[in-house]
Formats: C-alpha cells, sequence, structure tokens
C-alpha cells in the first residue's frame, strides 16, 4: 500500500514501474497519505502529553486543550500542501522536504502568533516551532520508510504474482467452441479467433501500466462474445454504460476477472437462462462498476471466486490504496460485485 | 454400428463431436442415438436410447458428469462411459487413477475413435470406480426399474435402513430399495446422516427428538422421533452417546 499514492500522483497513463525509480515527496491530495499524517500528527501529540502528564483523565483533559489548537494548525498545513503538491512534486526530494518543512514552520507560527493573546505573542512560539519541526520531519520519514517497504523490486513482484489468468476452462472449451464453427460458420469461427487473441494480448501484457476504461470495456465485449458462442441462449449480458467515463483511467484486468466470475458462477452451472448485468458509471469524482448474476445457492461451493476477488482487491490497492474498495453482496436471488475507485481522467 | 449418446451443456461441443464421429465412420461406424444438455436429461434419457457408450462431459448443470455415471451404472444394460472435459486436472487425476477413461477439449478425432473402441470392448465401469474417482457426495439416490432410473434427492431421505441384500430408503412420500452398502452410504454422506443403529443411518436434519421405550421383552432404550415418518427407530447403546448430542443441539 505504501508506494501507491506516488503511483496515484504521477498519475495514469505511466507504468507504476517508472514512479520507483528515486525516494519522491507522498501525494498530498491522496486518501491514505492525508489519512496517516491526520492520524500520526495526533498519536504524537497524545504520546507527548501522556508522557507530560500522569493519570489517564487529566492527559486526556491536556490533550483536548492541545488539540483545540493542533487541529487548526495541521488542517491550514493540509490544505496548503494539498494546493501546493503538484508543485511540490517536481521538487528534488530533499528540496522538496525542506519546502513542507517550511511550509508547516510559516503555517503553525502564524496560526501561534494570531491566537495568542495581545501582548504576548512571542510566548511559546519558539517551542510551538519546534514540534512543528519535530512532528514534519518525523511524518516525512515515516512516509519515505513506507515508500521504501514496497521497494520497486517488491511491489514489481507482488503485481507479477498478481498477473491474472484467464480460467484454463474457459480457453480449451472457447477453443473447442471455435472449432466446431470453421466447417459451418467460417466467418463467425474468424471473428472468435480475432477475439480470442486480442484478449490473450491484453492478459500476457505487463499489467502495470493504468489503461482506458473504454479500452477495458471493449475487451469485455469481446470476451462476453466468445462466452455466447459457447453458451448461446444461456446467457444474457445486459450492458449499462450510458454513464460510463471511457476516459477514465483504471488498473488493467480488473473487471474482466468479474466477468468471467460472473459467468462461471452464475450461468454456467445454471440450467435456464442466467441474466448478467454490467453497469459502469462516473458519478462525481467516483467510477462505479457493478456486475451482477445469478446467486445460485447449490453452486456456491464453485471454487476460485474468493481467490479472484482477493486478487483484485490486492490490484486495486497496489493502484489506489485506500481510495478504491471492491463489494459483494447477495440481494435476493442476485450476486452483487461493486468497485468503486477515483475517477482520474486520462491526460488529453 | 455403434450406439453413442452425448451429453454436454454446451451446443457448439455436442456440434463438434458430431462432426468427429461423422469424420472417424469409415473406421469406426457409430450412431448417435441420442443427446442432452444437462445432467438431469442424460440420466432421464439415456436409458430408452439403449445407448452402448456415453460421451459424458463432466462439467454439466443439474447434475455432474461423474454423477450421472454412477446412476447409469445401475442399469441392466448399463452404457460403458467415456468422460469428457476442458480442463479439470483433479478429475483426470481421479479418472487415471481409476482407470477411467476421458478425453480432452477440444478432442482429437483418432483420441475419440480409439477411446470409444476401447471403452466399448472394455464394457461400463465398476460402480466402485466411479465411487473412487468422485470427489462429492452425489445429490441423489437412484433406483433402477428395469429400463428407468428414478432418482431421490438425498435431502428428502428420512433414514436408510439395512435390510438383508438392500437398504431401505425411507422420504415422507414412501420407500425404495436400493443396493447399496450401508457402510459405503455412511461413509459418502457422513455430513447429512448420522447412526443411530447397527443397521439404520437418520438424517440429522430429520432428528425431532427421543422417547424412552421398553415394550415387551425389550430392555429398556430410547428411540428417535423423525420429522415427517410415523415410525420410531431405536437407538443402539452403542450409538446412544453420539446421538443424544444432537437433541442438545436441536
Amino acid at each position: 500500500m505504501g508506494h501507491t499514492w506516488i503511483a496515484a500522483r504521477r498519475a495514469m497513463p505511466m507504468s507504476i514501474k517508472q514512479n520507483f525509480t528515486d525516494d519522491a515527496l507522498p501525494d498530498f491530495r491522496n486518501l491514505g497519505v492525508v489519512a496517516r499524517i491526520l492520524i500520526g500528527v495526533n498519536a504524537l501529540a497524545f504520546a507527548a502529553v501522556l508522557a507530560a502528564v500522569p493519570g489517564w483523565g487529566a492527559a486526556l483533559e491536556r490533550f483536548l486543550l492541545v488539540a483545540a489548537r493542533l487541529e487548526p494548525a495541521l488542517a491550514v498545513t493540509l490544505v496548503v500542501l494539498y494546493a501546493l503538491s503538484p508543485a511540490l512534486a517536481r521538487l528534488p526530494y530533499w528540496q522538496g522536504g525542506t519546502a513542507v518543512v517550511t511550509l508547516t514552520l510559516a503555517v503553525s507560527g502564524t496560526l501561534h502568533v494570531a491566537s495568542a493573546p495581545a501582548g504576548d505573542a512571542v510566548a511559546g512560539l519558539a517551542r510551538t516551532l519546534a514540534l512543528a519541526a519535530i512532528a514534519a520531519l518525523l511524518l516525512l520519514a515515516y512516509l519515505r520508510l513506507l515508500t521504501r517497504a514496497y521497494s520497486p523490486a517488491l511491489a514489481e513482484a507482488r503485481l507479477q504474482a498478481l498477473q491474472s489468468r484467464i480460467r484454463p476452462h474457459f480457453l480449451f472449451n472457447s477453443l473447442n467452441a471455435v472449432l466446431s464453427l470453421i466447417r459451418r460458420d467460417p466467418r463467425r469461427a474468424e471473428r472468435a479467433l480475432e477475439d480470442l487473441a486480442d484478449l490473450f494480448r491484453v492478459l500476457m501484457q505487463d499489467n502495470r501500466s493504468f489503461v482506458a476504461l473504454g479500452d477495458e470495456i471493449s475487451l469485455l465485449e469481446r470476451y462476453a462474445s466468445l462466452e455466447q458462442l459457447r453458451l448461446g441462449e444461456r446467457l444474457k449480458v445486459v450492458w449499462e454504460l450510458a454513464a460510463a467515463p471511457r476516459d477514465a483511467m483504471l488498473p488493467p484486468m480488473i473487471l474482466q476477472p468479474l466477468l468471467e466470475n460472473a459467468i462461471y458462477h452464475g450461468v454456467e452451472p445454471g440450467a435456464g437462462e442466467g441474466r448478467v448485468v454490467v453497469r459502469i458509471e462516473r458519478r462525481g469524482a467516483r467510477v462505479f462498476a457493478r456486475i451482477e448474476n445469478p446467486y445460485l445457492e447449490e453452486h456456491a461451493h464453485r471454487a476460485g471466486n474468493r481467490m479472484a476477488l482477493a486478487n483484485i482487491r490486492e490490484r486495486l490497492q497496489l493502484f489506489f490504496d485506500v481510495e478504491a474498495r471492491i463489494d459483494t453482496r447477495v440481494a435476493g436471488e442476485r450476486y452483487v460485485v461493486e468497485i468503486a475507485m477515483p475517477y482520474r481522467p486520462a491526460k488529453a | 454400428m455403434l450406439r453413442v449418446f452425448i451429453a454436454d451443456d454446451e451446443a457448439p461441443a455436442r456440434e463438434r463431436l458430431k462432426e468427429l464421429l461423422a469424420d472417424i465412420a469409415a473406421e469406426l461406424p457409430t450412431e448417435v442415438v441420442g443427446e442432452a444438455a444437462n445432467g438431469l436429461d442424460a440420466v432421464a434419457q439415456l436409458p430408452a436410447s439403449r445407448a452402448q457408450v456415453v460421451l459424458l462431459d463432466i462439467e454439466m448443470p443439474g447434475m455432474r458428469g461423474l454423477e450421472v455415471a454412477r446412476h447409469l451404472a445401475g442399469l441392466e444394460l448399463a452404457p460403458a462411459v467415456v468422460f469428457v472435459t476442458a480442463h479439470d486436472r483433479h478429475a483426470v487425476e481421479a479418472f487415471e487413477l481409476n482407470a477411467l477413461d476421458y478425453l480432452l477439449k477440444p478432442v482429437r478425432a483418432e483420441r475419440l475413435a480409439a477411446a470409444l473402441n476401447r471403452a466399448s470392448a472394455g464394457g461400463p465401469p465398476a460402480r466402485e470406480q466411479l465411487a473412487r474417482a468422485a470427489a462429492q457426495a452425489r445429490e441423489y439416490l437412484s433406483v433402477t426399474e428395469r429400463n428407468r432410473i428414478h432418482l431421490v434427492p438425498v435431502r428428502d431421505v428420512v433414514y436408510l435402513r439395512a435390510e438383508l441384500k438392500y437398504v431401505t430408503l425411507r422420504t415422507r412420500a414412501g420407500e425404495h430399495l436400493i443396493e447399496e452398502s450401508l457402510v459405503a452410504l455412511e461413509r459418502e454422506f457422513a455430513e447429512r446422516f448420522v447412526r443411530v443403529h447397527r443397521n439404520c443411518l437418520v438424517a440429522r436434519a430429520a432428528v425431532r427428538g427421543f422417547e424412552r421405550a421398553a415394550e415387551g421383552g425389550d430392555e429398556p432404550h430410547w428411540n428417535v422421533v423423525l420429522e415427517g415418518v410415523p415410525e420410531r427407530l431405536p437407538v443402539s447403546r452403542r450409538q446412544w452417546a453420539e446421538v443424544r448430542l444432537l437433541a442438545k443441539e436441536g
């Protein structure tokens, strides 16, 4: 999870790989980074109070007093860092770090002076500045350590291991279906082989770069047409893509395994028609992708679903840290998987 | 002419097998006497087709191929079986281990011919062979009446009682005789049934309670009361310790 804000910051069309070359400042617009700073600074303040004041009750009271002065400074600092994040990111690491500490000092100094009683502006200013500097340096060090812990090699290894694999079951059944077409409907057979080639090209690609949602959608359609060939009337895929932001960037092969699961678990084991609904839409700054299929209780034991989900969850986390999530639920007779992730349009 | 039945849930896969059978007709003349798109249909339709060999896909809705084969094995004129699978490592290992014939999809014409020749020469697989290859318990028990297979869902069975050569299978609706051993049934359905007596397994879910019984000259003992059937079945002293726990759970 550590390095993800870096991937997120320099963003999309690039590979995660390229973001590892050097130390880099954290992305102050990333929710995970902001959360870590908030929690980190408050934890430091609480630890300091606990060390200074004996007794939990007294310490808590004192912490509340401290917090009244700490939180405004913290909030303003975060807002400033948020605003300047792109500019800071362009600086070399040490200059950027110095800039962050300087900013923190400026904000906390200004607030200290502004909120102090009249005529007493300088009392305690040095102490405030020292505490702010220590907090800023400790957090920078912590975030840098976190980045290092997820070193390029380690993150690459994890992504490599997570390279999504299509079920062999699907490959061989599809080839078999194509074979059955060659004599009866050679043109359809040609199309099917082209679809299969496209699908495998993507599967065998380096999966460390973001891709456009539009490309993922056409991949889904190719995959679905192959499944259709095999399953015929038993498979009905409903596409609800009118509000899908096709320029949104997302990790590759996040949606296809979900559609594959929906068909493998929800349609194939059933004898009748199985309806799968694919709905992708943008709501504000978030992209939602939902895939639902019939829930066949007696076949819930069919293995493999949880593994695929864990794989996708981990890849989402590697790319988006805490800003993406994936949920599954059974709603009546339907099984629903939903992904929510930040909307990051491709740069024009 | 070898009479062949094809069971596969994917229409293109059935078409492909028919094409291949036509291709090898000069070497091995065959006649397709029936087709089914799911396991239950295969069990229902195969007996009347009098097929000599069945090409059986192992992943089908309704009932999986291996279970289909186990029910077919009870027929008087049971067909030889060639399993077909796209990819199921576990199943393939089990087939190898138990000397069952199988083909991998996509199927090659010469392999199909070889498998059909071997299977029709070897005759139907033995029930034990199939049982050993199965990874899961069956969902149905079958009663074969001449040339018809009657399926009873295992979840409908209230108790199973051994009687001489047969086992009586009791549902709320009635009873049937099946030719299986109680020990093997106990092993296969351990999750669903519990032994109450040397000769009797009852469905855990059907147990409603126990009552004391000591009529006639019998030693005093407990009877189990079951949901949906009037008869009370004796619990042996040996099994009582385990069985009484069910009463507490309920």
